[in-house]
């Protein structure tokens, strides 16, 4: 069945789609920028004066006017506004003098602590972004280097490898001995019982000799031997006696 | 740079004229150049770092004066003296 997968393979009609080409119907990276890193935040808004006027009136006023130019410029215009009563005093013109002024009061005082405070909120999420930042920087970093440690392991493979082989050489050498010591002790065993065998049957020869012997010679032993034997041995234990008195 | 493609701050007085004919009035084309306008007041009084109130001082500012002219036919009723 495997043998004939890629024959059958090769019989399927060829995919419709080319391979290799890039499905792309619009333009990758058409321009050279790219959106990070940002460009930090300008240190300082733009100077503008009294709060309300940007600082570039005066100086596009400075060059024909001098330094009061504008000042006058606005003075004349309140004076015009209020004298052809462009602009009408009415009891709007009072609430809006006594907010003006809670508010330049408000601003002036409590300006600064606002600015420190919304700088330390700036401050504690930059120093997080930064945090994560390093810690990602430095995870790579410790990545590489175990990386790289790996790598100056992979150098010492060979010495693995010799001790693999002289761990398999002592495991050969113990079994070749093992069965050596079995093949030793096996033929022993036979030689033993074959000596064993011998002996026995020597030790059964001699014995059965020696009965053999004495049983042939008991036999030989007649009646009247065996009584000639018996006077014999009392008149020597007679004279034995004899001499034994006279000796006492 | 060419005149098409300069800001209005800084065009001359005299070119002025031709600097409007360049211009382009088409919906997007107002619509862009409003978006232009207020992105770049953005990113010179508000999104700094240290900005102060003058960023929406300007602003408030702006609606005062701009509510007051479409108010104005009507404050006109309360003047004080009739002849100026």
């Amino acid at each position: 069945l495997l043998s004939s997968a890629p024959a059958a393979l090769r019989a399927l009609p060829p995919p419709p789609v080319a391979v290799g080409v890039l499905h792309a119907t619009r333009q990758l990276h058409t321009t050279q920028q790219s959106l990070a890193p940002l460009p930090p935040l300008p240190e300082k808004g733009g100077e503008v004066r009294h709060g309300l006027i940007p600082e570039e009136f005066f100086q596009f006023l400075y060059p024909k006017t001098g330094v009061t130019g504008p000042y006058m410029l606005g003075t004349g215009l309140i004076l015009y506004f209020l004298s052809k009563e462009i602009y009408v005093v009415n009891h709007e013109t009072v609430a809006g003098a006594c907010i003006l002024a809670v508010i330049i009061y408000a601003v002036k005082r409590f300006g600064g602590d606002v600015a420190a405070f919304a700088d330390k909120l700036n401050e504690e999420k930059m120093a997080k972004a930064l945090a994560v930042k390093n810690e990602a920087m430095q995870s790579l970093q410790d990545a590489i280097e175990a990386e790289k440690k790996e790598q100056w392991r992979v150098e010492g493979r060979s010495y693995l490898f010799d001790a693999k082989r002289n761990n398999v050489a002592m495991l050969l050498e113990t079994n070749y001995r093992e069965r050596l010591m079995m093949v030793y002790n096996e033929v022993k065993k036979r030689l033993d019982y074959q000596v064993a065998m011998q002996n026995l049957k020597r030790q059964k020869e001699q014995e059965h000799m020696i009965d053999w012997v004495e049983k042939s010679v008991v036999q030989s032993i007649t009646p009247q031997q065996q009584k000639e034997s018996i006077a014999k041995c009392i008149l020597d234990l007679k004279a034995l006696s004899k001499g034994a008195h006279a000796t006492v | 740079g060419p005149l098409a493609q300069r800001p209005l701050l800084e065009v001359r007085l005299g070119e002025l004229h031709t600097w409007i004919s360049t211009r382009d009035f088409s919906p997007q084309g107002l619509l862009g150049a409003a978006q232009k306008a207020w992105n770049s007041y953005c990113a010179k009084y508000i999104n700094v770092r240290r900005g102060g109130p003058a960023g929406i001082n300007m602003l408030l500012a702006g609606y005062c004066l701009l509510s007051y002219t479409w108010n104005y036919q009507h404050l006109r009723r309360h003047r004080w003296r009739k002849y100026h």
